[in-house]
């Protein structure tokens, strides 16, 4: 179709309008592998809205969104959801087991699987038939993470996963996050917080007043910022 | 008939209003005008009532105008449901649908099995009495469903986003309201006879019918009622919650009213 094959997504000319107000856009912008990348910038700056986009929990009111060369328009929204998973901000816990939890992304999860999906997110395997409530903000995080990896995605989206969890808690999702590349998973990663960009970015995506100020590689974006990415990094923006 | 009832007889029976007047002005509650508009609608609208029904249950009318008037009730009830929860968009086309296959369902029951005869006098009534019980559950059903998705739009998203159809996502949810929206006629039903006498037989004894008569048609039409309401519920519950799932499937709730 033309794209590069490590491009994940291409948005051209993207805009979002809420009640009448322009909160993103225009958005022109590739997202390539391999990640993580980073979206960043100020609170309100419009990255969740950049993200729900890629997971199609919004529509654009202008312009075309493609993953993989494909217009997302003309494809099965639940199968692109199953390629490209989002965890979000904070820990959205359904009601049942941890294994029930897991099930709601593959009802066909057998319990080694099961097993398997919460070992891989650093969860004891013995806790799957406990109620998910139960669990602390930073497990039940990690038990998000490994219930949307049972849809064995090509990309991970987070929305600033770790807003709400302690800093403990807050590095295991990151470095969780970091190592899904070695399993070919694209993270796509949403945060306000400089410290976590510069830990986790490979790629860096800053966006300001719901335009994409810079993006680029992360050590490129650092070094060398325009103006306004300059002031963000600051922290004045 | 013994259980006639005389101009003079209704005429005493605005005492009463006249009473429920003087409480709320006596207790300053403010609504002597709402009581006496309230009075004064209902004899007004029941006198149309009554004049239509006279023309639809005479002896010599054609069944066709007694479907007329259910068809018109259908429409009534589609109107007030629309109304009632103006934020979803079609539902005055789904509301029709859900009343029309209730009747169709009840009524065929009741004809088919002989419970009643089909003629005018038994149509009108009793599509009356499902229709009106209907209307408030099919109300309820829209509002808690909207409620439903709208308080649990972070389990519903997180459904989506693992690749579940809308439907899927939100069904637990809509299955909640509709618990909610039935709950009232079961517990009604659980309770008719202890706390109070059902509409249809407390006409009936009024009327003069005995009392064993009287429970039989009472039992039968309850039993309707409930079947009609788990009908117009269901099918209004999930139809609002197809409408707040968009082509692309995603949740699309209305703004709330300002």
């Amino acid at each position: 179709m033309g794209a590069p094959d490590n491009e994940r997504f291409r948005l051209d000319g993207v805009e979002v309008v809420r009640d009448g107000r322009l909160v993103l856009g225009p958005v022109t912008l590739s997202i390539a592998a391999p990640g993580p990348v980073v979206v960043a910038g100020p609170s309100g700056a419009g990255k969740s809205s950049l993200l729900r986009l890629l997971n199609r929990l919004d529509a654009p009111s202008a312009g075309s969104i493609s993953y993989r060369g494909e217009d997302l328009s003309h494809t099965d929204p639940t199968a692109h959801r199953r390629r490209v998973a989002m965890v979000f901000q904070r820990p959205v816990v359904l009601p049942g087991s941890i294994a029930d939890n897991l099930r709601e992304a593959d009802p066909r999860l057998d319990d080694a699987q099961v097993a398997a999906a919460l070992d891989r997110v650093g969860l004891d395997p013995a806790l799957a038939d406990r109620d998910a409530r139960n669990l602390s903000g930073g497990e039940a995080q990690r038990m998000c993470l490994a219930r949307s990896l049972a849809t064995e995605p090509e990309v991970v989206l987070f929305d600033e996963p770790t807003s709400s969890l302690d800093p403990t808690s807050a590095l295991r999702i990151e470095r969780l996050a970091a190592s899904l590349d070695d399993h070919a998973i694209t993270a796509i990663w949403v945060t306000h917080d400089l410290d976590q960009m510069r830990r986790l970015a490979a790629h860096v995506v800053v966006v300001i007043d719901g335009r994409i100020a810079q993006s680029g590689p992360a050590a490129e974006v650092l070094t060398d910022p325009c103006p306004a990415v300059a002031g963000f990094l600051d922290g004045g923006a | 008939m013994s259980g006639g009832i005389s101009i003079a007889g209704v005429a005493a029976s605005l005492l009463l209003i006249l009473v429920a007047m003087a409480i709320s002005r006596r207790e300053g509650l403010g609504v002597e005008g709402s009581i006496a508009w309230a009075a004064l609608r209902a004899a007004l609208q029941l006198s149309v009532v009554g004049l239509g029904l006279g023309l639809v249950l005479a002896n010599d009318a054609p069944l066709a105008w007694s479907w007329l008037w259910v068809a018109g009730m259908v429409l009534v009830g589609g109107i007030t449901v629309a109304r009632r929860v103006p934020t979803v968009t079609g539902l005055f086309t789904l509301t029709c649908a859900a009343l029309s296959v209730a009747v169709v369902v009840s009524l065929s029951v009741v004809f088919l099995f002989g419970i009643f005869p089909m003629e005018p006098r038994t149509i009108v009534p009793v599509a009356g009495m499902l229709l009106g019980n209907a209307i408030g559950s099919t109300v309820l059903a829209a509002r808690r469903t909207l409620v439903e998705l709208d308080e649990h739009r972070d389990e519903i998203e997180v459904r989506l986003s693992l690749g579940q159809a809308g439907t899927a996502a939100a069904r637990v949810h809509v299955r909640e309201a509709l618990r909610t929206a039935v709950t009232p006629q079961i517990e009604q039903t659980k309770i008719v006879g202890l706390v109070a006498l059902p509409g249809t037989m407390t006409g009936l004894l009024l009327a003069g019918v005995a009392p064993k008569d009287a429970v039989l048609v009472q039992l039968a039409v309850m039993f309707l009622i409930l079947g009609s309401v788990a009908i117009t519920s269901v099918i209004v519950g999930r139809g609002v919650a197809r409408r707040m799932v968009s082509a692309d499937q995603r949740l699309v709730l209305p703004a709330p009213p300002a």
